[in-house]
């Protein structure tokens, strides 16, 4: 099996490139997934965030203009320290974390509800414009945001992704015949004496097999282990947001393990079966 | 045993192998193909084999049709058919006993079955005490009776041999005559392709002649040629 050593390892290399890629594309989606699920409960909401130490009067206005919009149903005060508190809640065992920072990071802000998405757009243009909002969060544009962007991803990981498997059934394939043909002469008894095609194939499948399995075990490795690692260095920046929506690494590593495994071993069934069409047909 | 009816092979090249083939093997018949090169006795083999289709006419073998079979059912069929080849054929990197269990293996006999059988071939070719030899350990004579014993190993009722004594010696190619007639009168049909017209002459067996693909002559007890009296 190893006479072929380079093209073996080209094989390994293009099954776990094909798979890495595939191990990004699925964290990225599983992350929005997650993004989406968790401002969809927001969905009613429209957060609107202060600037520090803002004047009285300032957020006496801003209350008021808030109130005058149809469909506003409540406009509710979170201090910076409630914000805090709800984020300590939300991260439950993790939150000693928290504990660590020397200045509270979060800004004051207006919760509105309403109860009417119409208006909604309208009012979140106008409340930008008013003195001392600093941002204005409203989580349909959030979702219809990151429905795009999930839908790009989706959409370009399937290309590459494709594209990758059909160049590495082609590198396995070539692969493979190298080792048919260095055993052409076994075959061509094998057929005298009368072994079926499913018999003769059976080796060669197991050895493209074993060469997607490689391939899945190093990117399964690499791909688990670096997205750890960023996982958690990510994690440190405590008050970046994309962050909280990130996909625990070992809650997926179960089934990444099992998806790769599948498509790695079946990109390499596929290369053999590729290989042997023409030599078997005596 | 075997039965053509009225067949013909026709390449994609267009060079037509055989005309209008008609004959009838019965079973523990021991039968020499005659012709010279080209004249359409590997052809012949070939579709006798399932290795090539047959453009026309009918094919029986063991009172099945297989003129037309699909691909999957072709081992099947090969397993009732043994060959035995001119080069023998055999593994280099496996041992004598290796390349007869071989056979056993692919057929999905068991380990048990197998262990039973080789060393009966293996005697009943005179190679028993060869059993761990390699292929190029052996003299061609040795060689070619390993690929006797590989092709009946698995007791096909027919034996297909191309040639078999085509590289040998004359004292050597009696060897093999010797293995194969005793291999036929254990009941396996012999049919068998040579140009050595010693040996088809003292057999006295069935000939069957072929020239430029037609059949030519179909004789008991016949010889190599036909014998033009002096007049």
């Amino acid at each position: 099996m190893w006479r072929n050593r380079s093209m073996g390892i080209a094989s390994i290399t293009s099954i776990s490139a094909v798979l890495m890629i595939l191990g990004v594309v699925l964290i990225l989606i599983l992350s929005i997934n997650n993004a989406v699920l968790d401002t969809k409960l927001k969905f009613d909401e429209v957060e609107v965030f202060l600037v520090e130490d803002l004047s009285n009067e300032s957020m006496d206005i801003i209350e008021e203009t808030v109130k005058e919009y149809p469909g506003v149903l409540s406009i509710l005060f979170r201090s910076k320290e409630q914000a805090l508190e709800i984020m300590k809640e939300e991260w439950a065992e993790e939150a000693y974390l928290l504990d660590g920072l020397e200045t509270n990071p979060l800004p004051d802000a207006y919760i509105i509800k309403v109860n009417d998405i119409e208006y909604a757009d309208e009012l979140v243009n106008d409340v930008k414009t008013l003195d001392g909002v600093e941002e204005v969060k409203y989580y349909k544009d959030v979702i219809d945001k990151l429905l795009i962007f999930a839908g790009y991803i989706q959409f370009g990981g399937i290309m590459i992704i494709g594209i990758l498997v059909f160049i590495s059934v082609f590198i396995i394939s070539n692969t493979i015949k190298i080792t048919v043909s260095s055993r052409r002469r076994e075959i061509n008894i094998m057929k005298y004496v009368g072994a079926t095609n499913g018999y003769i194939r059976g080796p060669f499948i197991m050895e493209g097999v074993f060469l997607g399995i490689i391939g899945a075990m190093i990117s399964i490795a690499i791909v688990y282990f670096g997205y750890e690692y960023f996982y958690n260095s990510m994690n440190d920046k405590l008050y970046d947001l994309f962050t909280f929506y990130l996909v625990d690494p070992k809650l997926i590593f179960a089934d990444l393990a099992i998806m790769f495994g599948t498509i790695g071993s079946g990109i390499g069934a596929l290369g053999s079966l590729v290989s042997l069409k023409r030599f078997l047909n005596v | 045993m075997i039965k053509l009816v009225n067949i013909s092979k026709e390449y994609r090249n267009g060079v037509t192998a055989l005309y209008d083939i008609n004959m009838e093997i019965k079973k523990g018949e021991f039968v020499f193909l005659v012709g010279s090169s080209g004249a359409g006795k590997s052809t012949l083999i070939k579709l006798l084999l399932k290795e090539e289709g047959i453009s026309r006419g009918k094919l029986y073998l063991d009172g099945m049709d297989i003129t037309r079979v699909p691909n999957r059912r072709i081992p099947y069929i090969r397993r009732k058919v043994g060959v035995v080849f001119q080069d023998f054929r055999l593994l280099p990197n496996k041992t004598v006993y290796e390349n007869v269990a071989f056979a056993m293996e692919i057929t999905g006999s068991s380990p048990r079955e197998i262990r039973r059988r080789v060393p009966i071939i293996l005697s009943m070719v005179n190679l028993s005490r060869k059993a761990s030899s390699f292929p190029d350990q052996l003299s061609g004579g040795e060689q070619q009776r390993v690929s006797i014993a590989r092709s009946i190993v698995n007791n096909p009722p027919v034996l297909i041999a191309d040639e078999p004594t085509g590289n040998l010696d004359p004292d050597t190619a009696g060897e093999i005559m010797k293995v194969l007639l005793d291999i036929n009168n254990r009941g396996t049909t012999i049919i068998m392709a040579t140009h050595a017209r010693e040996i088809v002459n003292s057999m006295k067996k069935r000939v069957i002649a072929l020239e430029d693909g037609r059949l030519v002559r179909d004789e008991e007890k016949g010889g190599y040629s036909i014998e033009i009296p002096n007049i």
